[in-house]
C-alpha cells in the first residue's frame, strides 16, 4: 500500500510565559490509503495538536520545531503557508469536535459549502451550487435545495456536523482528519455519523485520522490504533492487537476503565493519578509516576520504542524483557 | 425490593417552559421540557435517569431539587410534600438534598479559597463555631480524597478530577440523604472517570446516600445504577432494574439507544437499529406518543394516543402500544 502520511519525530512546541513548552515531543506514524488510524488518549495528550500540526493549522504561539510530515510525497513542514491553503480544503481536509463553532454563522450553508468548491475546483457558481446538493444528500441530509439556504443555528447538532463533513468532502480529499467528531453528540446521532465516515471512506478511498477519546468509537471503525499519554506515542498496532493484546501498561489501564455496557460484573479499574502539565519534567518514562509495574530503571531511564510484532510496538521496559524472553526460547 | 415508604415520590410532574413574544411578551406557547413523569425513589438506592441531550433529564434532576419551580404535579420527600414551596420553607429540605453538576470549574467561585467555599455550607445552614467548620472542612477534603492543606486553594489549581472532587465534598457537606448527580463524570477523562465513581460508590456505602444519576452514558449508569428510568422528549420511555433494562430492553427506543453504543471489541459487527432524523423539537410536541415520528414499529394507534405507563412484570414498566 502507499503511504499518504509519513509523520517523522515530531515536536510541536508552544511559547508560553513559562518558556518553550512540547506539547507533543517526538512522535512518528503514517497513514496510507484507505487507512482509518486512531488516535486515542485522555484530554491533553498533545492528540489534537498533532492533527493541527499536520493541517498546519497551529495557533499563533504554537511551532513544529523538529521533525517533518510527508504527505503523498511531498514536505509539508517545508511549505509556504499559501500552499499549505493550496491543499487544506482541497487534498486534505478537517471535521472539528464543535460544528457551531468550526461552522461561520453569519454565512448559508450553501455559501460555505461553495467556497471551496469555487476557491479550488474553480467552479462557477451555478456548478458549485450543484454539487453542493449532491454532497448533502450523500451525507444524508434530507431536502437538500432547502437546507442550502439555511443558516447553521438552524440545523441541529447531528445536521451540523454532516454539514461539516460535506464541506470537509467537497474536493474528493485524500486524508480527512477528524477531531472528535462525535463527542458532543448523543449516541443514536453519532452512530449514523460514524457509519457515514466509514462508508464514506470506502467509497473514496480516503486515509482518515480519527482523533477519539472512546475506546468504543475506536473499536468500531480503526483500522490501526495509536495511543499518546503526554505528548508521546506509547504504543501503536493494530486495533486487534490493541485490544486484544495490549502491552503498555497505559493502554491496559485505559482499556480497564471503560465502563462495559454488556457486562454488569466487569470492574472499573481506575490509573491513578492524572496527566501531568506540559512544564511538569519528568525523569525517566513519563507515564512511571502513575504506572502500576514502574521500576527504578523507568524513574532514570526514558524507554525507546520496542517491537511486540512488525505491527506493533511499544514504549515501554516491560517489553524489552518480553523481547529478550522471545530470543531466549527461540534460539 | 421490598415495599418500602419511598424517600422520593414524584407524581405526574410537569415542567413547562413558556415561550414569549411579541411586544406584550404574551406567552405564545410551551417548551414541555418535563411532560408527566411519576416515579418513586428508594433510600440507598441508585436510579439512573438517561436519554439524548434535550430530553429533559437534567430539568426533570433541578425541579426535583426545587432549582426549578413546577408546572404540575407534586414531589414527596420523606411523606412531606416539597414542591412548589417558596424558598424559606424549604431550607430544611435544602440540606437533605443536594446536587453534583457537570462542569465542576463553573459551579465553583474562582475568587474564593476552596476551605471557603466548602464551609459556606456549615455557615448558612449550622452554628457552629468558625474553629469547627474549618475543621470539618479539612475532614471533608480528605474523605473525598484530597489533601487538607488544599483548603488553602484556589480552583484553577486543581485539574478536573480533583475539582469534581471538590464538588462532591460540597455536596456532602450537610450530609444529605438525597443527592442529585448531573452528568457528573462525563466531563472527565476515563481513567479518571473510573475513579470518581469509585469515590462516588464508597461515599454512598459509607453516607447511606441515594443517589438520582443522571447521564447520558448508558456504559457508566449500568455501572453504577440499580434502577435505570429511560426519557425521551420529557416523557418517561421505560423504567426497569438496570439488569433488566439491559438485558430485556422493551421499549423500541430503550433498544435502539443500547444498540447505538460503541462496544470496544473490535471486529464485532453488531445489529444496530438505526433511528431516522433527530429528536423533535419540545416546543412542538408531537401528538399521541413522543416517540411515533422516529419509532421503528409505529402504527396509526402510536400517532393518535398517548400511551399508557404499564408494569409488564415486577418492577418493570414502559410506555408503549407495541409491547
Amino acid at each position: 500500500m502507499d503511504k499518504l502520511l509519513q509523520v517523522d519525530n515530531l515536536v510541536t512546541q508552544f511559547r508560553t510565559a513559562e518558556g518553550k513548552l512540547s506539547a507533543v515531543r517526538g512522535i512518528s506514524f503514517s497513514v496510507e490509503k484507505g487507512e482509518t488510524l486512531c488516535i486515542v488518549g485522555e484530554s491533553g495528550c498533545g492528540k489534537s495538536i498533532t492533527s493541527l500540526s499536520i493541517m498546519g493549522l497551529l495557533p499563533s504561539n504554537g511551532e513544529i520545531a523538529e521533525g517533518s510530515i510527508t504527505f503523498e510525497g511531498e514536505v509539508l513542514t517545508k511549505k509556504k503557508e499559501e500552499e499549505l491553503r493550496q491543499l487544506r480544503g482541497n487534498k486534505m481536509s478537517m471535521i472539528f469536535q464543535e460544528p457551531m463553532t468550526a461552522l461561520n454563522p453569519v454565512f448559508t450553508v450553501g455559501y460555505q459549502l461553495r467556497e471551496p468548491l469555487v476557491l479550488h475546483q474553480h467552479m462557477t457558481k451555478r456548478q458549485a451550487t450543484d454539487k453542493a446538493v449532491d454532497l448533502l444528500e450523500q451525507v444524508g441530509i434530507p431536502d437538500p435545495k432547502k437546507r442550502l439556504k439555511q443558516f447553521p443555528h438552524e440545523l441541529s447538532g447531528g445536521m451540523r456536523q454532516r454539514v461539516m463533513i460535506a464541506i470537509a468532502l467537497a474536493c474528493n480529499p485524500s486524508l480527512l482528519i477528524a477531531d472528535e467528531p462525535t463527542t458532543a453528540l448523543d449516541v443514536t446521532i453519532q452512530a449514523q455519523i460514524l457509519d457515514l465516515i466509514a462508508d464514506l471512506k470506502r467509497k473514496m478511498d480516503m486515509g482518515v485520522v480519527f482523533v477519539t477519546h472512546d475506546m468504543g468509537v475506536v473499536a468500531e471503525i480503526a483500522d490501526r490504533v495509536m495511543v499518546m499519554y503526554a505528548g508521546e506515542v506509547v504504543e501503536i498496532g493494530e486495533v486487534k492487537e490493541i485490544f486484544n493484546n495490549p502491552q503498555h501498561p497505559y493502554t491496559k489501564g485505559l482499556l480497564a476503565s471503560v465502563p462495559n455496557v454488556d457486562d454488569e460484573h466487569h470492574t472499573l479499574e481506575s490509573i491513578p493519578g492524572s496527566l501531568p502539565n506540559l512544564n511538569e519534567t519528568i525523569e525517566g518514562c513519563r507515564f512511571h509516576p502513575r504506572c502500576p509495574l514502574a521500576t527504578d530503571r523507568c524513574k532514570r531511564e526514558d524507554p525507546p520504542i520496542f517491537d511486540v510484532m512488525e505491527t506493533h510496538q511499544s514504549k515501554c521496559w516491560l517489553q524489552e524483557v518480553n523481547v529478550h524472553d522471545k530470543a531466549a526460547t527461540s534460539s | 425490593m421490598t415495599k418500602q415508604q419511598p424517600l422520593l415520590e414524584v407524581k405526574n410532574l410537569k415542567k413547562y417552559f413558556p415561550i414569549k413574544s411579541g411586544i406584550l411578551k404574551r406567552t405564545t406557547g410551551n417548551v414541555q421540557a418535563v411532560e408527566n413523569v411519576s416515579i418513586d425513589v428508594y433510600e440507598g438506592e441508585t436510579l439512573g435517569v438517561v436519554g439524548e441531550s434535550g430530553c429533559g433529564k437534567s430539568t426533570f434532576g433541578r425541579t426535583v431539587l426545587g432549582l426549578e419551580p413546577l408546572t404540575a404535579g407534586t414531589i414527596t420527600f420523606r411523606g412531606q410534600e416539597v414542591g412548589g414551596f417558596p424558598y424559606r420553607q424549604l431550607k430544611k429540605f435544602k440540606k437533605e438534598m443536594q446536587m453534583i453538576f457537570q462542569d465542576p470549574y463553573a459551579s465553583l467561585n474562582p475568587r474564593q479559597r476552596v476551605g471557603d467555599t466548602l464551609e459556606e455550607a456549615f455557615i448558612i445552614h449550622t452554628d457552629l463555631p468558625k474553629q469547627e467548620r474549618q475543621q470539618r472542612v479539612r475532614e471533608l477534603l480528605v474523605e473525598v480524597g484530597l489533601k487538607e492543606e488544599y483548603y488553602e486553594r484556589y480552583p484553577h489549581e486543581f485539574s478536573g478530577g480533583q475539582r469534581q472532587r471538590i464538588g462532591i465534598a460540597r455536596a456532602i457537606a450537610l450530609n444529605p440523604s438525597l443527592i442529585v448527580c448531573d452528568e457528573a463524570v462525563s466531563a472527565l477523562d476515563v481513567s479518571v472517570q473510573a475513579q470518581i465513581i469509585k469515590l462516588l460508590k464508597r461515599l454512598q456505602q459509607s453516607h447511606q446516600l441515594t443517589y438520582l444519576f443522571i447521564s447520558h452514558d448508558l456504559g457508566v449508569v449500568r455501572h453504577v445504577c440499580d434502577r435505570v428510568l429511560v426519557m425521551y422528549l420529557g416523557a418517561t420511555a421505560e423504567l426497569a432494574s438496570s439488569d433488566q433494562l439491559y438485558s430485556n430492553p422493551l421499549h423500541p427506543y430503550t433498544r435502539a439507544l443500547l444498540s447505538a453504543i460503541p462496544r470496544p471489541i473490535p471486529g464485532k459487527k453488531r445489529e444496530r437499529i438505526r433511528l431516522q432524523g433527530d429528536l423533535p423539537n419540545p416546543a412542538d410536541y408531537p401528538q399521541g406518543c413522543p416517540f411515533h415520528t422516529r419509532c421503528p414499529l409505529a402504527t396509526e394507534q402510536c400517532a393518535k394516543e398517548r400511551p399508557e405507563w404499564r408494569e409488564i412484570e415486577q418492577g418493570h414498566f414502559v410506555a408503549c402500544h407495541e409491547v
